[in-house]
């Protein structure tokens, strides 16, 4: 009798087994696969600098970029709308990996010329790696002044600043996405009593998702060894981010004008908790130029 | 006792036999696609994925399909992008199941059959109890199988927003087309 028991016991158990839930079985036989994260930022912008992310092959995105007169001016320059800095600008995905830029901004009259690279990627399963990192590199020229306004005899080369930047950014959820920025920017000419060719800073920077389509940002440079004659700040922004279709709108609020590295970075010239504070927006549209073939 | 243990034996060794018999009339992906299909009025978006893994076990009719939501390929990578991150939330809900059953079907039989699909539906997360109207075709030791159907994004909680509401459709159509070979 409890031989029997068990017969009919273990015959149940393999019955069961073998006509067992087949999506179980499914599952079972999946192997595990490498996955990289998408999307860590909705834009190629955090605020007023970059992000990792990079456009995909065969993205053409069109960022009009833009910043008011800063908002302390009052009531006379309607808090800084009566002023625009705009910078319009253009990248595109030559891989998914390697994308190219460039644009003018009106502040100094800037044109800038820029390649960036996703070396590493965020990827879950196995082997994988907990951040993504992107290469950034950029060269801008200042062309204001005209040759005939400069103070001393201005050369092409004296317009040229070069910045190297290393994006490192995780996204530790839905919500949360974090970037670090160590920068090296190289001013061919400079005003040597306020600072030096060669500056660094570490920049910091992040958002926070808070619908599908709506996120909050932020982002601060520090610069290293600014020597005490500098008039600039560092520069601060905060931005909101609005997705809708093919285009990002950046709402931001930030002590600085300009809308290259160089500018930005170095040559901040509003104090954050003085109230010289801009108003602006980032407005990206992205073109799909070439389909994917199938 | 030695006759109990020597029936014992006998009846377990029945018992796998009959376990290696349902292994073989189990029946697994060769070649898949599916296709959705959005019609609306400004544009029309399909992406395709081939990376369906599906079992189907001919002698009970069950039949499961799992499909990696990730492997939708579209046109434009930003939609891609969006219909991972914010419609179909693939790091939060892989993957989209069903589970269920095939009637109408005979393993005998040639020609195209028409067969009923009925069992429970998961897509984001939401599972729904469904009955698919589609056929299979005995073909040489394989197995073709077709289906095409409706899937209301609502039902899933799907959400699409007021503003793109003109370029995506309430309902995608979505076909199924699978060659299914032993195990």
């Amino acid at each position: 009798m409890r031989v029997l028991f068990i017969l009919f016991f273990s015959m149940g158990c393999k019955i069961a087994f073998c006509q067992g839930d087949l999506l179980s079985e499914l599952e079972q036989a999946e192997k595990p696969s490498k996955e990289y994260v998408i999307a860590t930022f909705k834009g190629t912008r955090l605020v007023n600098g970059q992000s990792v992310e990079v456009k995909s092959k065969g993205q053409l995105e069109f960022i009009f970029a833009h910043r008011f007169g800063r908002v302390n001016e009052g009531i006379y320059e309607l808090f800084g709308l009566d002023q625009a800095y705009v910078r319009i600008g253009l990248e595109y995905g030559v891989t998914d990996r390697l994308g190219i830029g460039f644009g003018r901004n009106s502040v100094d009259k800037t044109m800038d010329t820029y390649l960036r690279y996703k070396v590493l990627r965020q990827s879950m399963g196995p082997k994988s790696f907990p951040v993504t990192v992107t290469a950034f590199g950029n060269m801008a020229i200042r062309t204001s002044p005209r040759k005939e306004d400069a103070t001393f005899d201005i050369t092409l080369e004296d317009r040229i600043a070069y910045i190297g930047q290393l994006l490192i950014a995780r996204k530790f959820s839905q919500v949360l996405s974090l970037q670090l920025m160590p920068t090296f920017v190289h001013k061919n000419t400079v005003d040597k009593t306020i600072e030096n060719n060669d500056q660094f800073a570490l920049g910091v920077g992040g958002r926070i998702k808070v619908s599908r389509s709506i996120a909050l940002t932020s982002e601060y440079y520090y610069r290293f060894d600014v020597q005490t004659e500098n008039p600039y700040y560092n520069s601060f922004g905060l931005g909101v981010d609005i997705e809708t279709g093919g285009h990002v709108f950046q709402l931001v609020i930030s002590n600085t004008r300009g809308l290259t590295e160089r500018a930005f970075i170095t040559e901040t010239t509003g104090d954050f908790f003085a109230g010289d504070l801009h108003l602006g927006f980032n407005v990206t549209r992205t073109f799909q130029i070439k389909k994917k073939s199938k | 006792m030695l006759i109990m243990n020597k029936i014992r034996f006998l009846l377990v060794c029945l018992v796998l036999f009959f376990c290696h018999l349902g292994h073989a009339q189990k029946f697994t992906v060769e070649k898949s696609n599916v296709t959705f299909f959005s019609k609306a009025t400004v544009e029309d978006i399909r992406a395709d994925n081939t990376k369906l893994a599906s079992i189907f076990n001919t002698s009970t009719g069950e039949v499961a399909f799992s499909i990696p939501i990730k492997d939708f390929e579209f046109e434009k990578a930003l939609m891609k992008e969006h219909f991972n991150e914010k419609y179909l939330e693939t790091e939060k809900y892989p993957k989209a199941t069903f589970q269920g059953k095939f009637s109408g079907y005979s393993i005998d039989a040639a020609g195209v059959q028409s067969v009923t699909a009925q069992g429970k539906l998961t897509i984001h997360g939401v599972t729904k109890e469904v009955t698919i109207e589609g056929t299979l075709e005995n073909a040489v030791g394989k197995i073709n199988a077709k289906s095409k159907f409706n899937v209301k994004l609502e039902e899933f909680k799907i959400k699409i927003p007021q503003l793109l509401w003109q370029n995506i459709a309430e309902q995608v159509e979505v076909s199924i087309d699978i060659t299914y070979k032993p195990l």
